[in-house]
């Protein structure tokens, strides 16, 4: 007791007080906002960086989306997409798209992250969509259940990102992409918009706490260490097979060579 | 012809080279030792395999390059395994090869083909012991030897007839009735049609009767798979049309190839693909095949909303599910 | 004498009166085998199968064949909870909780992947060389049925974890049964004991992967070794070798170290393998229910060309009367495969009927001296290596940046126009080495040395190859001349006719060099 209240006399306690109680409020605001979030949220301070965000869209989305993000002949419209289509596509850099090839591909996002919210604010004042999170408003590791995200998983995900979230082919080039070392927002936010040819994952059929279960198990799945060795790209029989036919038979002939050479 | 042309000739064995070890008494130490420190690391292999089972945890972890962060207990036990059993090959092959005799030796080979004298009297000892059992001029019996040898092998064959059940109508039904609610797999929730946007599946299974227990048969006939597309997106006749509800359609989740789960829906293509075989299906043509080997389209699940606006099957699937078989009358899907 | 000798001799005289086995010992100690490095690859196989036998003892102590169902409760916490079957969660047992169990179960399975892919190799090394041909046509016959028989014993073990990816192979097993006319659906209830999954198929196919088929492979493995034993192995031509004799090393002791050292060391490389990577981890698949999947669900390779055969497909079906036949399924699942193995065990009899050659072979063929059958040979592995891709064919196209529908066209039709090709060339190549063969006899080993005649030409030296060297290359032709070519004539029926043709296109070859030839060019040069 005496030590706490010498502590609490010091003057450096009130500073670090504060600092625990905002942050103790800001955990339990960012948990509370993560779960709901289909509706987006309004307030008069944004509108400054709807008006910023405007102005990059104009700049440099609107040639294939169309000065009102009303979608052209290349580009889908993006009234009602949202805030978290918006930080998803370009917070990992799918968009802009570099070409027009089968998908846009993860590549470094051109826009910085402020510029990325001001343009998700942008679309998101368009019309209700699902808005933006932050990886640290998914307290999947407290919220959520990896062996239920397990199953989920291989019952919505695995079909078309592999067992282990390697990611897979699709149709005519198209493909899963891995999710390994995705950051748990973006696969929130791929889950609520469906980016490209993903099918949509609405707060109904996966509920938002199922949703952090799947994060939680994906992250148990990225960081699991090799319990028998190499992983081999988590893929299946195929890399297994190729192992078997170079290393393992090849260094069996190898032995069986020098058995049979004659000695020196 | 061919005697005339003088062919080469084998010129026998080569003379036999000694070895390093045959001549000099050091290289002969020097392969002796290199065998026994096989032999010795072979025995320190064992010796690592034992104290990495008692010693070491089973939850630890240590980073290779290449490897990744593996298992050491495990990874230990193998390389100490691996040290025990190849040291005591390369051992035993450098023994051989270095200290025991290396002249080859030639042996002859014998021909397989026997006396003609001794088939001859196997053929003439045949025929007589033959004629003994008198099996040719017997008819009656080697006839009826021949119905119960033909016979005696059926038995075994019929008494494997209670590994299974008779099919029956099985591969012709599913749990899907008139009015059954889709319920969310594996949550087991019911749905409704708000509950999904555009562009958005959902794994569905059949509402069961309270108390019946979802048995994995089940979902191997029942899974379904509900997408929401817009309604102008569908190229469908229109009974089919009338089997969609504000554009929501359902597909059996069975591959009518080979049976896999085929639930690789691309949103923007509105193509089903089957990762087994890669079997493609045309969701806004009524899951028509459009790639692979797959002959047949996926079963469409008529819908409807009930009462309390959950999603319900109009009807039973209107053609049997999954794989092919003889039984399966195909004519209409 | 020495106490050890003295306990020896009298356990040998003990088992001597008793069985008479000091003759049949002493002959065989002397039993002479040849040495070369494509003889140890039956060997490989040999002691996988043991390797196999061993481990999968351990396994079973553990393992547990029942599709009951149970909630996992082990040491692996991401399936904690989970409901599945008994089989799945004892994998898991092994993997997690038994010291040694996971190194184990991957030694098992590298050592099934060894075993068959040691089988494939061996059956290359016999086909390319001619060791099929009489009198060894009966080992030829029992390699094609361990072959097979491996393939089937192969898939049943990777089907009893009953984890995802193995009960999506059961599933289409389960489709391949159903899809056989009248009775398959009578099959697959049969087999399955009902509706699939059902309870019963991991416990019936557990007891024919550790009962039935290993006692098949022991009694086809002790036939093949006996035969071997019996007719003496081959050997490559070479000086001092001939039809009549066989040189190498006697049994006792150089033999028995290498091959029982050689042992070991396919022990080593297996435990090594199972150490260091990782082969079939069950417990990220989960456990089996049918309406799940995993992108990219292969088979193991032995399967995965069947499975590229399958995927290649057309969508064929027929339907009338009231019942439907899967050609889609029958077709690459069942005939084409059931074709290809009766062709290759019928191999030995085709060829010695097309060639009309009914003599013993105890040297082996140089693979270029044979060109229709190395042709032969390179264009069923070109056929192999295009239905295994495709069965791939969703990996690779990730991996290189290809479309799973671009790769399925093109083994669709390279299936086809491929394996005609890789004939023609190889058979092009066979006669090219035929005819390098013939120049290095006759005309030496180019040396590189340039030296500049008195006229100023410049000639490269050329060195006589050994005498050796010389039989080594021409040996083939000089045994005893090759029957002659059937004419093609009238009086033949279609299949005699079939024959001459194909006996005629057999014979083709370049004519050995021989003594007249090399004095005639000698000649010539002074």
């Amino acid at each position: 007791m005496k030590r706490l209240s010498g502590f609490r006399r010091k003057r450096i306690a009130g500073p670090i007080l504060m600092v625990a109680a905002l942050f103790t409020i800001g955990t339990a605001f960012g948990v509370a906002s993560a779960l709901p979030s289909s509706q987006h949220e309004m307030s008069s301070g944004t509108s400054t960086l709807v008006s910023e965000g405007k102005a990059i869209f104009l700049r440099g989305c609107s040639s294939c989306h169309g000065l009102n993000a009303e979608g052209g002949g290349i580009a889908p419209s993006l009234i009602g997409v949202g805030a978290a289509a918006v930080d998803f596509q370009v917070g990992t850099g799918r968009m802009p798209m570099a070409d027009m090839s089968q998908q846009a591909m993860q590549k470094k996002p051109l826009y910085n992250p402020d510029e990325t919210a001001a343009l998700a604010s942008y679309v998101a004042s368009l019309a209700p969509g699902p808005s933006a999170v932050t990886n640290e408003s998914l307290n999947f590791e407290r919220d959520g259940n990896s062996a239920e995200g397990g199953q989920l998983f291989r019952t919505n995900c695995a079909m078309c990102h592999n067992f282990a979230g390697q990611g897979g082919a699709l149709t005519n080039g198209k493909y899963a992409p891995s999710l390994m070392g995705v950051e748990p927002k973006y696969i929130y936010e791929a889950m609520v918009t469906g980016p490209q040819s993903m099918p949509k994952f609405t707060n109904t059929t996966i509920t938002p706490q199922e949703k952090l279960s799947i994060i939680k198990w994906l992250q148990q799945a990225n960081h699991e260490a090799n319990q028998g060795g190499a992983s081999l790209g988590r893929t299946g029989p195929v890399t297994e097979g190729l192992l078997v036919w170079t290393l393992g038979i090849g260094i069996l002939i190898g032995i069986a060579v020098w058995l049979a050479m004659k000695a020196k | 012809m061919s005697n005339q042309i003088e062919r080469f000739e084998d010129p026998g064995l080569p003379e036999h080279i000694h070895r390093n070890a045959d001549a000099d008494p050091l290289a002969e130490k020097r392969a002796e030792k290199q065998v026994a420190i096989l032999f010795l690391l072979s025995a320190l292999g064992t010796v690592l395999t034992i104290a990495s089972y008692i010693f070491m945890k089973s939850d630890q972890y240590v980073y290779f390059p290449v490897m990744g962060s593996t298992n050491v207990q495990q990874l230990f036990i193998g390389l100490g395994l691996t040290l025990a059993t190849l040291c005591i090959g390369l051992g035993a092959i450098q023994w051989a090869k270095k200290l025991m005799p290396d002249q080859e030796v030639i042996a002859e080979r014998h021909e397989f083909r026997s006396e003609e004298v001794d088939r001859e009297e196997l053929v003439a000892t045949f025929h007589d012991r033959a004629g003994q059992a008198g099996i040719g001029r017997r008819p009656l019996i080697k006839r009826t030897l021949g119905l119960a040898v033909g016979l005696v092998g059926l038995s075994p064959l019929v008494l494997l007839r209670d590994t299974g059940p008779l099919p029956g109508k099985f591969f012709e039904t599913t749990n899907w009735a008139a009015g059954t609610r889709l319920v969310l797999d594996p949550a087991g929730t019911p749905i409704k049609p708000e509950d999904l946007e555009v562009g958005a599946v959902a794994q569905v299974l059949p509402e069961l009767p309270a108390g019946t227990p979802r048995t994995l048969e089940n979902i191997g006939k029942d899974a379904v798979l509900l997408i929401r597309l817009r309604p102008e997106d569908f190229n469908l006749d229109p009974e089919r049309l009338s089997w969609t509800y504000q554009g929501i359609i359902a597909f059996s989740k069975i591959c009518t190839h080979m049976g896999c789960a085929v639930a690789l829906y691309e949103q923007q293509t509105h193509h089903l693909l089957c990762p087994c075989h890669q079997s493609t299906f045309d969701v806004t043509r009524a899951a028509k095949v459009i790639f692979g080997p797959a002959a047949r389209p996926l079963p469409q699940l008529a819908l409807m909303v009930n009462a309390d606006g959950y999603l319900t099957a109009k009807q039973p699937f209107s053609v049997p599910v999954g794989p092919s078989f003889w039984e399966r009358n195909s004519a209409n899907g | 004498m020495k106490k050890s000798q003295k306990i020896g001799g009298s356990v040998a005289n003990y088992v001597d009166e008793r069985t008479g086995a000091a003759k049949w010992v002493k002959k065989n100690l002397n039993k002479v085998f040849p040495d070369h490095w494509s003889f140890m690859l039956g060997e490989i196989c040999l002691y996988s199968f043991i390797i196999l036998l061993l481990s999968g003892t351990f396994l079973t102590f553990w393992f547990d064949p029942s599709q009951r169902d149970v909630v996992y409760n082990g040491a692996y916490a991401p399936l904690s909870g989970v409901s599945m079957s008994a089989a799945y969660a004892s994998t898991l047992h092994i993997s997690f909780d038994v010291r040694g169990g996971l190194l184990m179960r991957q030694i098992h399975h590298w050592a099934a992947l060894i075993f068959m892919v040691a089988i494939v190799v061996h059956l290359f090394r016999v086909f390319f060389t001619g060791a099929f041909r009489k009198p060894r046509e009966f080992n030829w016959l029992i390699g094609i049925g361990l072959l097979t028989f491996g393939i089937v014993e192969g898939f049943l073990g990777y089907s009893l974890p009953d984890d995802l990816l193995s009960g999506t192979g059961i599933r289409i097993a389960e489709a391949i049964l159903q899809a056989i006319p009248v009775v398959g659906s009578y099959l697959a209830f049969f087999a399955f004991g009902g509706p699939f999954p059902g309870t019963a198929f991991i416990p019936r196919i557990y007891m024919v992967h550790i009962l039935l088929l290993p006692g098949l492979f022991l009694a086809l493995i002790t036939i093949h070794l006996m035969l071997v034993w019996y007719q003496k192995h081959t050997q490559y031509p070479g000086p001092g070798r001939t039809e009549k004799n066989v040189v190498g090393y006697p049994l006792m002791p150089v033999y028995m170290a290498k091959a029982g050292g050689f042992f070991f060391i396919v022990f080593g490389v297996t435990a090594f393998l199972g150490a260091v990577a990782s082969i079939n981890p069950i417990w990220l698949y989960g456990p089996y229910t049918p309406g799940q999947i995993s992108a990219g669900s292969q088979p193991d390779w032995y399967m995965g060309w069947l499975d590229g055969l399958v995927r290649m497909s057309p969508p064929l079906e027929t339907h009338a009367f009231g019942h439907t036949i899967s050609w889609n399924i029958l077709l690459p699942g069942l005939i084409l495969p059931g074709i290809l193995f009766t062709g290759m065990a019928l191999y030995p009899f085709i060829e010695s009927w097309i060639s009309g050659d009914k003599r013993e072979h105890h040297l082996l063929d140089r693979p270029r001296n044979a060109p229709n059958r190395t042709a032969l040979g390179a264009m069923s592995i070109a056929f192999m290596i295009i239905s295994l891709a495709n069965g791939g064919n969703d990996v690779i196209a990730t991996h290189f940046h290809l479309t799973i529908n671009g790769i399925m066209w093109f083994t669709r039709f390279g299936l086809f126009i491929v394996p005609p090709i890789v004939f023609l060339i190889t058979k092009r190549i066979c006669l090219s080495l035929q005819r390098a063969d013939r120049d290095l006899v006759l005309h030496g080993r180019e040396t590189g040395r340039l030296v500049m005649m008195p006229n100023g030409e410049m000639i490269e030296v050329h060195e006589q190859i050994s005498d050796a060297k010389k039989w080594t290359l021409t040996q083939h032709q000089s045994a005893d001349a090759l029957p002659a070519p059937l004419p093609e004539s009238a009086k033949l029926g279609i299949k005699g006719k079939l024959r001459a043709r194909m006996n005629q296109a057999n014979a083709v070859q370049v004519p050995a060099a021989t003594v007249t030839e090399f004095k005639e060019l000698g000649e010539g040069h002074h």
